[in-house]
């Protein structure tokens, strides 16, 4: 084929292309407008029926909680097959020098933290957590959630290793302790939508207390809680993989801060 | 309340300067760029739905697409490139 004829070949496929997305474009609805009847029926549905302000929550734990089951082990999985794939037994990490990526090499010359990015990743550690939490914690009456709160939780974990102090990340960070929450988060998710059947409703049915006005924290019944164990779940999934991503740059660190 | 030309203005505004780092992050070749480009990229789609009023997706945009996404790439990078 010569490239006058693949220009030739693209021109004819790009025009029909652009006709069609076009012609598409013409049907659509108009900007803001939502034809179908889902929204404003589960809009109208939502409080009422959970005492949760927050109706993306709501949606998101329970009309559509089987939906956020099936994103929450997906994350899981993902970290499990990261610790699979990249935790390393003690004694197998040492005959591998010559092939260690750069990050990994034992000598190799890492500059010292400067002074004001340890002093503010350091101030940012409390807000952030704090963030995380509230958050996490929060998903009946704000626009928030687990998956949100957790990511922010894990991050400010970060900061503390952003600041140069590597002994304090993995001793906020053990891994045993880590591996336990992430399968209490995503086992805690599956044995409140078990509780359900186990009480003859429908799975991940919302059967505990809605709590007597919309709005507050205690309101909601299962919603607060999934949420929170979500929370949990991601924050400890995200440390997870991170962590085993600076397993060995951590380990050099923490050797050179010991021995300094 | 903003009024509603001010509103359509800005929507407009950050619809363009995420089509701008769009492109941005596809013309970035080198590779601990192109994760800070994306970074950037996540933070702008994060005001994009914010300026479209939601908020829930925002704060999923800011943790996942400004935050997770870029750590991760770059960590992976780390991991992948060796000593020079």
């Amino acid at each position: 084929m010569t490239p006058k004829l693949r220009l030739w070949l693209f021109a004819i496929a790009a025009a029909g292309l652009v006709a069609c997305y076009l012609w598409a474009f013409g049907g659509l609805p108009g900007f803001g407008n939502y034809p179908g009847p889902y929204g404003p029926e589960i809009l109208k549905r939502a409080i009422p029926e959970t005492n949760a302000t927050g109706v993306v929550s709501a949606i998101n734990f329970d009309y559509r909680g089987f939906d956020t089951i099936g994103e929450e082990f997906i994350l899981f999985a993902a970290a499990a097959g990261m610790s699979v794939v990249l935790r390393r037994l003690r004694g197998e990490r040492e005959q591998q020098q010559d092939r260690s990526p750069a990050d990994e090499v034992m000598n190799r010359n890492v500059p010292p933290t400067s002074s004001p990015l340890r002093v503010a990743t350091l101030v940012l550690v409390g807000p952030t957590a704090l963030l995380g939490w509230w958050l996490a914690t929060h998903a009946q009456t704000n626009p928030s959630g687990g998956f949100q709160g957790g990511v922010i939780l894990a991050s400010a974990l970060m900061l503390v290793y952003l600041s140069g102090e590597s002994i304090a990340f993995r001793r906020f960070s053990p891994v045993d302790l880590l591996d336990a929450a992430e399968a209490m988060g995503a086992g805690g998710f599956a044995a409140v939508g078990l509780a359900a059947i186990v009480q003859g409703l429908p799975f991940l049915d919302n059967y505990l207390p809605l709590g007597s006005s919309p709005g507050t924290v205690t309101s909601s019944g299962t919603i607060a809680l999934i949420s929170f164990l979500v929370g949990i779940e991601v924050a400890a999934a995200f440390i997870l993989i991170v962590g085993e991503l600076l397993e060995q740059t951590l380990l050099r660190q923490v050797r050179r801060e010991g021995k300094s | 309340m903003t009024s509603p030309a001010v509103m359509a203005t800005l929507q407009v505004v950050v619809l363009v300067l995420v089509a701008a780092g769009a492109v941005l992050v596809v013309r970035t070749r080198e590779r601990v760029r192109l994760v800070i480009a994306l970074s950037v990229y996540g933070m702008l789609l994060a005001i994009l739905f914010f300026v479209f009023q939601a908020p829930d997706v925002t704060l999923s945009e800011l943790a996942v697409g400004a935050i997770a996404l870029p750590l991760i790439l770059l960590l992976a990078i780390a991991k992948v490139r060796k000593p020079e």
